[in-house]
């Protein structure tokens, strides 16, 4: 039984499979962080991630391009961001409650929007194939890291180029600095002459965004399927991946690799001889959430501001 | 710059009001250039908000201000650093989490490029700290400096904006004696350099070292503007209070001579919220009848020893007893039932702003057999007590059932060092008992303090305000990162000898 773990097919299979299922984690808690750091708390994502999906679903299925696909559900993704935004600059609200809120709606809205677009039957629309992945000449040939790293899909690779890429936008260029201080010292920040209201705005866009292009990979890259349960909680997972990587994008990676590492675990080990019923199985990444939240997810370092709402005249 | 007689800017009968309170009623103000405008007043005199209204953090509900003989709005900070002026506030408006470069280019560097250019920030940062002579570590990030270094990190980032106007708002009031003398000096040179600066206070002695105009305030009016050198502390003082200030202190001996020993501390050590040691092997008691005074800048360890010694903190190493009693590490309950009554160093730590006076006054005694039978609270027995000591400390509220919220700073305060004595302690721990309060409830607490010490109360006074801590104490401790630097008896004390203590310099002995 122990050589189905180490046969190199397996591990091959296992870590291709990691990393691909770890891509949309990584994609919307990189939002979410955004979001956050700038000092708005959208707990929402997990509805944007619905409704994403399901706009890049029916999109696809409609036009049959997989770019318009991932641009309409970013797009859509923007326009609940803005909603978030909205509530929490204009009008000071209760962010968690706001965040609930769009939740729900985007819940019922995707479900709705299914319903009335595809018909009730039981026949459902299927995207001919998901994403291609693409190798890269010569690197993909590399035994295990190859076809792990480099035999990935588009999104896969501008994911990981994301990574390093925020961390230096954060480090280096002035609008992270920008969101830095409105998250930590708002009140500081607009002494300094930014524009708060302005700056959470955008970030809480960016972080719609992310979400949902994170929400239409699923159909598009992973399942070719929508169906009213294809989140499976992936916006909360990017939450938790998120305060476990203490709201760094290294961190979101490494925290994203542990959950991607169990949800490709779930499936694979259905396929083999374990005495393990396969609810077991199928549980696996929430317990993992379980386990990060009870021992690795400690009160953190998460920005001074976040959630509360900027009033200037409030002396 | 050549011009050192004309007019800088020009105030002219601004009103702003919050709500119901009117912060500024037509108040007129002027700044020469090249001079040094002091703006007295009380807190909540209107001061702070009449500047912030200068830099655009408000807007005021009218009036006008002319920069530079020419009408200007000034609708936001930006607009302000854009017009010349800057502004150092009480409360810094820095981000601890970011590097002092970080700091001083936020905000600015985005209208030049995207990308951060830190190694030209730096080099002029340094060239601009050699000038004036404002020595900081440009790399450290913010929450690791000293009050002194953030309070010079705030004047360069104005410098670093080529502000012609700078604005001070209580800049002396989180410095030693020592620091307050450099921050002059750097004063000085930058009026030499052609600047004009506003400096917001509530002392006196400052208005009268520093300045070289002063405008009074009061209850949001202008009292008046003089000379500095045409007047004196005296004409000042009553300008800005409205009465003659000469503080009527009643210190009355201790009745009984047999003193002995209440609180007892030994080798206390404790951490601050950061992990690192706030109280170094602290060791000192106070008596019966005797108030220990406990100087220091904030932030020296003062805030952990009086949450160790009131249960809010854990307490690392050492012990102390109350009547002889271990209260090391006791619960908080358990020490208040000891006896032991706190005044903390923030209001909102005392008192839950949206209950009524009652529900605050019992916050500590609602549970007692006096005032509740098997869970059940006497509602009747709690209202007359109130009443009783809302009237018996002079707390002025609309009534009893009025919200704690409503009052003002100085009847809050009344409100819980009422609540505090009222239950007979024998050791009260006070911290900074008269902060922000006014000048009458300033006087009143004091009193009330010493009264109880000639009752026979043993009292822990910390307090940044040295006037306080002399007048009060009998004996005074120095705390300096944490650890007593000295102890001086109420005979021997004086400012010099206590402010050098307060800055980390032992005298030899």
């Amino acid at each position: 039984m122990i050589e189905q773990f180490t046969s190199v097919v397996f591990l091959t299979g296992f870590l291709a499979s990691m990393i691909r299922m770890a891509t949309p984690i990584v994609i919307v808690a990189l939002g979410e962080m955004v979001t956050e750091r700038s000092g708005i708390m959208n707990l929402g994502i997990e509805g944007i991630v619905w409704i994403g999906a399901f706009a890049g679903f029916a999109t696809t299925i409609l036009t049959g391009s997989y770019i318009w696909g991932f641009l309409v559900g970013g797009i859509v993704g923007i326009l609940f961001g803005l909603i978030m935004s909205v509530v929490a600059v204009e009008f000071h609200g209760h962010q968690i409650v706001a965040g609930l809120g769009i939740w729900i709606l985007c819940n019922g809205l995707s479900g709705l929007l299914n319903r009335s677009i595809f018909g009730i039957s039981t026949e459902r629309p299927t995207i001919v194939a998901t994403l291609p992945t693409i190798p890269i000449p010569g690197l993909s040939n590399i035994p295990i890291i190859g076809e792990t790293l480099f035999n990935q899909n588009i999104i896969v690779y501008l994911t990981i180029l994301a990574v390093p890429l925020i961390n230096f936008f954060f480090k280096e260029i002035s609008w992270g600095l920008n969101i830095d201080a409105v998250g930590e010292q708002p009140r500081a920040a607009d002494a300094a002459g930014l524009r708060v209201g302005v700056i959470r705005t955008l970030s809480a866009c960016f972080g719609g965004f992310l979400a949902g292009i994170g929400g239409a990979y699923l159909p598009l890259a992973l399942y070719s399927i929508y169906t009213n349960d294809i989140s499976t909680g992936l916006g909360w997972m990017a939450i938790v991946v998120l305060v476990f990587g203490k709201w760094r994008p290294w961190g979101i990676l490494g925290g994203a690799l542990i959950f991607g590492a169990a949800n490709a675990l779930k499936w694979r080990l259905q396929n083999t001889d374990l005495p393990l019923p396969y609810q077991i199985t199928l549980m696996l990444p929430y317990l993992v959430t379980l386990v990060m939240v009870i021992f690795f997810v400690r009160g953190g370092s998460g920005p001074s501001a976040l959630a509360k709402p900027f009033v200037r005249s409030e002396n | 710059m050549a011009n050192t007689t004309g007019v800088a800017v020009k105030m002219v009968n601004i009103t702003k009001s919050f709500g119901s309170v009117l912060a500024d009623d037509q108040v007129n103000f002027e700044l020469l250039h090249g001079e040094i405008h002091g703006l007295l007043g009380e807190n909540g005199a209107g001061k702070t908000t009449l500047m912030n209204i200068l830099y655009g953090l408000h807007q005021p509900d009218s009036g006008e201000i002319i920069i530079q003989g020419e009408k200007k709005e000034i609708s936001s900070p930006h607009k302000a650093v854009e017009e010349g002026i800057g502004m150092v506030h009480q409360h810094f408006m820095q981000i601890p989490t970011l590097t002092v470069i970080d700091n001083v280019i936020l905000g600015l560097e985005s209208l030049n490029s995207f990308k951060l250019n830190r190694a030209r920030a730096r080099e002029r940062l340094v060239q601009i700290s050699k000038i004036y002579g404002l020595q900081v570590d440009p790399d450290a990030c913010i929450w690791q400096l000293s009050i002194g270094d953030r309070q010079r990190v705030e004047i360069l980032k104005a410098l670093y904006r080529e502000v012609k106007i700078l604005i001070l708002d209580e800049p002396t009031s989180v410095l030693t004696p020592q620091e307050t003398t450099e921050l002059f000096h750097t004063i000085r040179k930058l009026v030499d350099a052609g600047l004009s600066v506003v400096f917001i206070t509530h002392k006196l002695e400052e208005a009268m070292s520093i300045t070289d105009r002063v405008t009074v305030l009061r209850d949001g009016k202008v009292v008046a503007t003089r000379k500095t050198q045409d007047t004196n502390k005296a004409e000042l003082a009553c300008f800005m209070v409205g009465r003659e200030v000469l503080f009527r202190l009643k210190r009355e001996p201790y009745e009984d001579k047999q003193k002995y020993e209440v609180l007892r501390v030994e080798n206390l050590t404790v951490k601050s919220d950061r992990g690192s040691l706030a109280v170094r092997d602290v060791t000192f008691n106070v008596q019966s009848g005797e108030i220990v005074g406990i100087a220091g800048v904030d932030g020296n360890g003062q805030t952990e020893l009086v949450q160790a010694l009131t249960g809010l903190r854990h307490v690392q190493g050492g012990s102390f007893w109350v009547d002889g009693v271990n209260l090391t590490n006791a619960s908080p309950r358990e020490i208040l039932e000891h006896k032991v009554g706190h005044i903390p160093e923030e209001q909102n730590d005392a008192l839950v702003a949206n209950f009524t006076l009652i529900e605050n006054l019992m916050l500590n005694r609602h549970y007692t057999d006096e005032f509740s039978k098997c869970g059940i609270l006497d509602q009747g027995k709690m209202e007359s007590r109130s009443r009783e000591l809302i009237r018996q400390y002079d707390v002025k509220a609309s009534s009893e059932k009025a919200i704690a919220r409503t009052l003002s700073g100085g009847n809050k305060q009344k409100l819980i060092v009422a609540r505090e004595i009222a239950r007979d302690p024998r050791l009260l721990v006070a911290a900074h008992p008269t902060r922000g309060v006014d000048i009458g409830a300033e006087e009143s607490i004091r009193n009330l303090l010493l009264e109880k010490r000639r009752q026979g109360g043993a009292i822990l006074l910390v307090s940044t305000k040295l006037d306080e801590v002399l007048s009060l104490s009998d004996r005074i401790l120095v705390m300096e990162k944490g650890r007593i630097v000295g102890e001086v008896t109420r005979e021997e004390a004086d400012i010099e000898k206590i402010g050098l203590l307060m800055a980390g310099t032992r005298t030899t002995t």
